[in-house]
């Protein structure tokens, strides 16, 4: 398994066999064919994007307007691209295990378990750790800012910071595709399996440091988003004036404040089981893995309310704009949000009714757990009533929208059937959770946040993405995602059990065949969201939306030009309405000058945020190789860089107003040349960004 | 079965299901009282909770068709953002539904807990079992045998199991006969079961523990009484299980076929369990003599 | 803006009469930096949960609390500490009046002096357990010992290296407002530290005596 390493003080545990193609050559199957066909995607992937900003010239575009941005539109941006890249990983990797499964029944499949193993551990990672949390973190920090009126979050350096935590975590994953090995603890890394005594190679130490950076990243992004949505509000936005997407983005970051370290702790409690012998964990002297599963499931409950209620915040914002109408019961879900983010954190035992507690408490947390499904229910309904008096159009967001509307609630029956801890004795640890967490989380977070892109997009880049080819992913998804997990709820009713590599029942193939072809629509409905980028940066001059407002938008982030000046408001709003950019369309208000400019003060960029990112990975790395050396040296460079950071005087650049005034004005001229678009036209070059005011 | 008018919604679910081919698999084909009470309860939460979610399956599609864009001659009221009705409907519904779910919960997660002795005339048999890396010992301590993979018991008798495991966290569970019940390392859990008719069913690890955990599986015997009484006599001049084949048995392997042990050394459970406690686990148990490697 | 908002309290130093620029900015930078410390807390909490759990359930046939804590250098250490909170407040006072950096740099001093004294009596102690046979690999009471109170030590080791930084930016740029509203952030991390303590010896030493 471990074979013997190079040089153990230079390269720590590394080997000939850490290397990628090795097994490959040694012992070519289908088993090893997958696994050298994942290193190269990875490594060219690299490659071609070094090469692609080589023969571009692009280096020093991406270096200082990317890399070194404190600005949180770009950071948001990176952090969606990011998890972009990641989501066609796991994508991909899940194509594998629903293909290894089909194969897979009354014979070995073509993949040996140890690699299913690590399929489904970095599947799970990956989407949780470094899919939902960068996307929904990417879309709060492009559009809360210019929703409740601000130039930036409070604390830009720390944001840089979050996303270099974050992006140094996913390198790590994405190195462990390429050296040595992952994990095949599962998403959630339960001890003692991942302890040393069964799992001494270097996987589990890569999903440790992958999970912890990220973690750390994350409450960091929590304290800052909290603090910039309590302080930075612009003037007349008052708590109830706030759009719910802000509002969801304020209830996420409070519970990623307190939910994210009890994760922290329970990884770096482990890592001490691993590295230095401590016994939290162990079988033997005084460890106790129960004491990780309430650690991992006190930060695991929220973190499933973290990854949706932005999404929540999403479709509330797509029903009222694309049914041109108010939200329907606006406190409710204000409520409801906030009920959610409350009873999160009462809820986690039932990830483990089946441990021994006693029934009280198995009903208690049970009880709890359905209570959830009261405010989420409500949310439902809140919705629906939304379009209801309205003037529904159908475009890629509000189909998303819908989608997930009457898909999630099948997700909610199924949840309140696992609440119940009887029937949860009887499906624990089957497909039927495994369909279960899915019916939440793609409908949920997944279609939120595809949701957000198209609706976002235009705002992030100045012009639309294509929209038949949006429709084209939208159905893919939908029939996918239903044809992929449906199947997986019978065979859990089946008694089939999650995690399995084989099957010893014939009667589970026709089951697994069609949750197959759901994995290819699914891939397809991803490859057409690649197609569609491509159709859509190709067609950019007939699409563009100057104006910003491609979509009658009803909050802030509206008002101003399409991509935003890096200030985001030429003049601080004030609001005086919930639906603030609307009620300053209805009274004229909404392209005209102000009195008069003032300096703006923004951030200058930083290198220090992708130096940070840079040593957090090869600290990582080196912990996860033992290669002490670097360990020590990359430990103590990223706290200088902080320190030398503090060194630093002048951080802050001051845009005069003259240019502010101009840059304004140019764009105040250039709108007042556009004509108006009919909300039919929306999805046509008519549409340039200027919504038509129907007074 | 809780509630006498949704009867009717359990008898055609349970036709639905059968002709699915959930007809020998799982806790919807149970086989004994747990299992049974677990599909009822199942089935009847199903029910009660799409008293929640059927009236949007049925509004949306006529909501998205009454007020579509194109539809001009349908009421649209921008600004209408609250009824107290509907909103003491969207609230109150579900909670009356949540609070009897509720108290049902509390009911029937009592009736049900796996801790629970199964009311029977007939004397409880106690099986202590150990959760082995990739198999399943399963100690008879008042008949004083134990077999491997194999688990055979009298039908319509309550057996009440103790569990712990050698290695890492399982799960043991017989789906046709209902609950599981994790098995962990240093600890006893427990779980009482009762299949009402003789038959084989199989039952499984659930819980993740290294590459030959698909194959962690073994079959659970449901036999009439007698048929009980002349196996265990059977099992009687096997080899012995004592410390010395206990750890032979406990490294890492996969079983192709059960194994029965005779004479136990008693005690034995509950030695393995301090052995896990005091003992740190720096080596691996073996890995060494497999007699069928799991994959690869 | 107004008069009020400039006067209005923040939670940390108030230096709206003596520097109402600086207490003005510190307004949202100490509220994050309150938020920080909450999650910070909740870290602390997750550590003595485990420590309640493990040294009641985790010492398996090894020393109990009550066998190998003792409260001689703990009422030292905690008797440093609390004497440093005190004189980090005279810090602070000192600088409230911008005029006295000669007497904010004597007291940062002593301040460290004490801190130092704290870290190094319990580095003491820990070496102490470790060569009797008591290091945290011993059982999971004393590895969850050695974690929450290790981990307090680490802060206020970063605290110290926190205010040695500022003292050399004391020097570098003079009392400015970066300096100030930095040294109102350690301030409450020092005393936040400071009740963490209070937690640890009431819960782990006493308790474990008693």
């Amino acid at each position: 398994m471990t074979g013997q390493p190079f040089d153990y003080f230079w390269l720590g545990k590394l080997s000939i066999d850490s290397l990628p193609f090795v097994e490959f050559i040694r012992d070519p199957n289908s088993n090893t064919a997958v696994g050298a066909f994942a290193k190269a995607a990875a490594i060219g992937g690299a490659m071609g994007l070094m090469v692609l900003l080589t023969v571009f010239g692009k280096w020093r575009v991406f270096w200082h307007e990317w890399l070194t941005s404190l600005d949180a539109k770009k950071i948001g941006i990176m952090y969606i691209v990011l998890a972009m890249v990641m989501l066609l990983r796991a994508v991909i990797e899940a194509g594998f295990m629903r293909a290894q499964q089909m194969l897979a029944v009354e014979q070995p499949g073509p993949l040996a378990p140890e690699h299913f193993g690590e399929l489904f551990s970095t599947h799970g990672t990956i989407m949780i750790f470094f899919m939902a949390m960068p996307f929904l973190i990417g879309i709060i920090n492009v559009v809360m800012p210019l929703q409740i009126g601000a130039r930036d979050v409070k604390f830009p350096l720390l944001n840089a910071i979050s996303l270099a935590l974050t992006a140094a975590g996913a390198v790590l994953i994405m190195i462990s595709l390429v050296i040595g090995k992952f994990s095949t603890g599962g998403w959630s890394g339960y001890p003692p399996f991942t302890e040393l005594a069964f799992n001494p190679g270097a996987g589990v130490d890569y999903w440790i440091w992958a999970v912890t950076l990220s973690s750390i990243g994350n409450t960091l992004t929590g304290i800052n988003f909290a603090v910039t949505i309590y302080k930075l509000r612009a003037p007349g936005m008052t708590w109830f004036r706030m759009p719910l997407f802000s509002w969801t983005a304020l209830c996420t970051s409070i519970i990623m404040i307190f939910a994210m370290m009890p994760l922290t702790v329970a990884t770096l409690m482990l890592a001490l089981d691993r590295y230095a012998g401590f016994h939290f964990f162990t079988n033997a002297l005084g460890g106790n893995m129960m004491n990780y599963t309430n650690l991992f499931w006190l930060f695991g409950h929220p973190e499933v309310y973290i990854v949706i209620l932005p999404a929540f915040g999403v479709f509330s914002e797509v029903f009222s704009t694309f049914s041109g109408k108010r939200l329907y019961g606006y406190h409710s879900l204000v409520f409801a949000t906030m009920a959610i983010a409350v009873l999160s954190f009462c809820v986690w035992l039932h990830h483990f009714f089946t441990m021994g507690e006693t029934a009280d408490l198995n009903a208690a947390f049970g009880i709890a757990t359905m209570l959830i499904g009261v405010p989420t229910g409500v949310k439902v309904y809140d919705w629906l009533l939304t379009m209801v008096r309205g003037r529904v159009r159908l475009t890629t967001a509000m189909l998303f929208s819908i989608m997930f509307m009457v898909t999630f609630v099948i997700g909610g029956l199924t949840g309140v059937i696992l609440a119940n801890p009887p029937v949860d004795f009887a499906v624990h640890n089957s497909l039927f959770l495994v369909a279960h967490f899915h019916n939440m989380l793609i409908p949920g977070t997944l279609f939120g946040m595809f949701a957000a892109y198209y609706v976002w997009f235009p705002k992030m880049f100045g012009f639309r993405l294509s929209e038949k080819w949006g429709r084209i992913s939208f159905w893919c998804w939908s029939f996918g995602f239903y044809l992929a997990f449906m199947p997986l709820y019978a065979l859990g009713l089946m008694g089939a059990m999650r995690r399995s590599a084989q099957w010893f029942d014939p009667q589970y193939l026709p089951w697994l065949v069609v949750a197959f072809c759901g994995a290819l629509l699914i891939l397809a409905g991803l490859a057409s969201q690649v197609v569609q980028l491509w159709v859509s940066i190709r067609d950019r001059d007939t699409t563009r939306v100057p104006g910003g407002d491609p979509w009658d938008g009803r909050s802030l982030e509206w008002s101003m030009s399409a991509p935003p000046p890096e200030y985001n408001f030429a003049v601080i709003p004030q609001v005086h309405d919930r639906d603030a950019f609307t009620w300053m369309k209805k009274n004229g208000t909404s392209y005209t000058a102000p009195e008069h400019y003032e300096d703006i003060k923004m951030p200058k960029n930083s290198i220090v945020a992708p130096v940070i990112c840079a040593l957090t990975a090869a600290l990582g790395f080196a912990l996860t190789w033992h290669i002490w050396w670097l360990t020590i040296a990359s430990f103590i460079a990223v706290w200088a860089t902080v320190i030398a950071r503090s060194f630093c005087q002048n951080t802050e650049e001051t845009i005069p107003a003259s240019q502010v005034r101009e840059e304004h004005e140019r764009w105040l001229r250039s709108v007042k040349a556009l004509k108006p678009a009919p909300r039919e036209h929306e999805t046509t070059s008519a549409n340039q960004g200027l919504a038509e005011v129907v007074v | 079965m809780n509630y006498p008018s949704a009867r009717w919604v359990i008898v055609l679910a349970t036709l639905f299901l059968a002709s699915c081919g959930f007809s020998d698999h799982g806790f919807l084909a149970p086989a004994g009282p747990i299992a049974e009470a677990q599909r009822n309860h199942f089935l009847s939460i199903t029910a009660w909770t799409l008293v929640v979610i059927v009236p949007l399956f049925v509004a949306t599609p006529i909501v998205l068709w009454k007020y579509r864009f194109g539809k001009k001659d349908s009421t649209y009221r921008p600004n209408w953002t609250f009824s107290w009705i509907l909103e003491g409907l969207i609230w109150g519904l579900p909670l009356i539904i949540v609070g009897v779910l509720g108290w049902n919960v509390w009911k029937v997660s009592h009736q049900l807990d796996p801790y629970t002795p199964i009311a029977s005339d007939k004397p409880t048999l106690r099986i202590q079992v150990v959760g082995l890396d990739w198999k399943w010992l399963f100690i008879y301590p008042d008949q004083k045998i134990a077999s491997v993979n194999q688990l055979v018991f009298p039908a319509d008798r309550p057996v009440r199991f103790e569990l712990t495991s050698e290695t890492v966290m399982q799960a043991f569970m017989i789906p046709r006969l209902g609950s599981q019940i994790y098995a962990m390392p240093g600890m006893i859990t427990q779980l009482n079961l009762l299949a009402s008719e003789p038959g084989s069913y199989r039952g499984q690890n659930t819980q993740y523990n290294g590459k030959a955990f698909a194959k962690q599986k073994f079959t659970a015997k449901a036999v009439s009484e007698f048929t009980f009484e002349d196996w265990v006599n059977q099992q009687k001049s096997n080899p012995p299980l004592d410390i010395s084949a206990y750890n032979k048995l406990a490294r890492r392997s996969v079983l192709s076929e059960p194994v029965f042990f005779g004479n136990i050394t008693p005690g034995l459970f509950q030695r393995i369990i301090e052995r896990v406690k005091s003992t740190p686990a720096v080596e691996l148990p073996g890995a060494v003599k497999q007699t069928s490697e799991g994959g690869s | 803006m107004n008069k009020i908002r400039k006067y209005s309290r923040h939670p940390g130093l108030n230096m709206g009469s003596t520097d109402p620029e600086t207490h003005e900015a510190a307004e949202t930078l100490l509220f994050g930096f309150w938020v920080f410390l909450m999650s910070d807390l909740v870290l602390f909490a997750l550590l003595f949960a485990d420590y309640a759990a493990q040294s009641q359930h985790g010492v398996a046939g090894g020393p109990t609390p009550g066998d190998i804590l003792d409260l001689k250098n703990p009422f030292i250490e905690t008797m440093l500490l609390l004497v440093s909170s005190f004189t980090f407040g005279l810090a602070a006072l000192a600088m409230k009046y911008r005029q006295d950096r000669t007497r904010l740099v004597f007291w940062l001093v002593v301040t460290f002096a004490l801190g130092a004294g704290f870290v190094g009596l319990e580095v003491y102690d820990f070496t102490d357990m470790i060569s009797k046979g008591h290091g945290p690999q011993t059982s999971g009471f004393l590895s969850a010992f050695f974690l929450l109170v290790g981990t307090h030590g680490i802060h206020v080791s970063s605290g110290l290296i926190w205010l040695l930084v500022l003292l050399v930016q004391v020097f570098v740029f003079g009392l400015n407002r970066n300096v100030k509203t930095r040294l109102m952030r350690l301030a409450i991390f020092w005393h936040m530290l400071d009740v963490v303590w209070i937690g640890i010896f009431t819960f782990v030493y006493l308790f474990g005596v008693a």
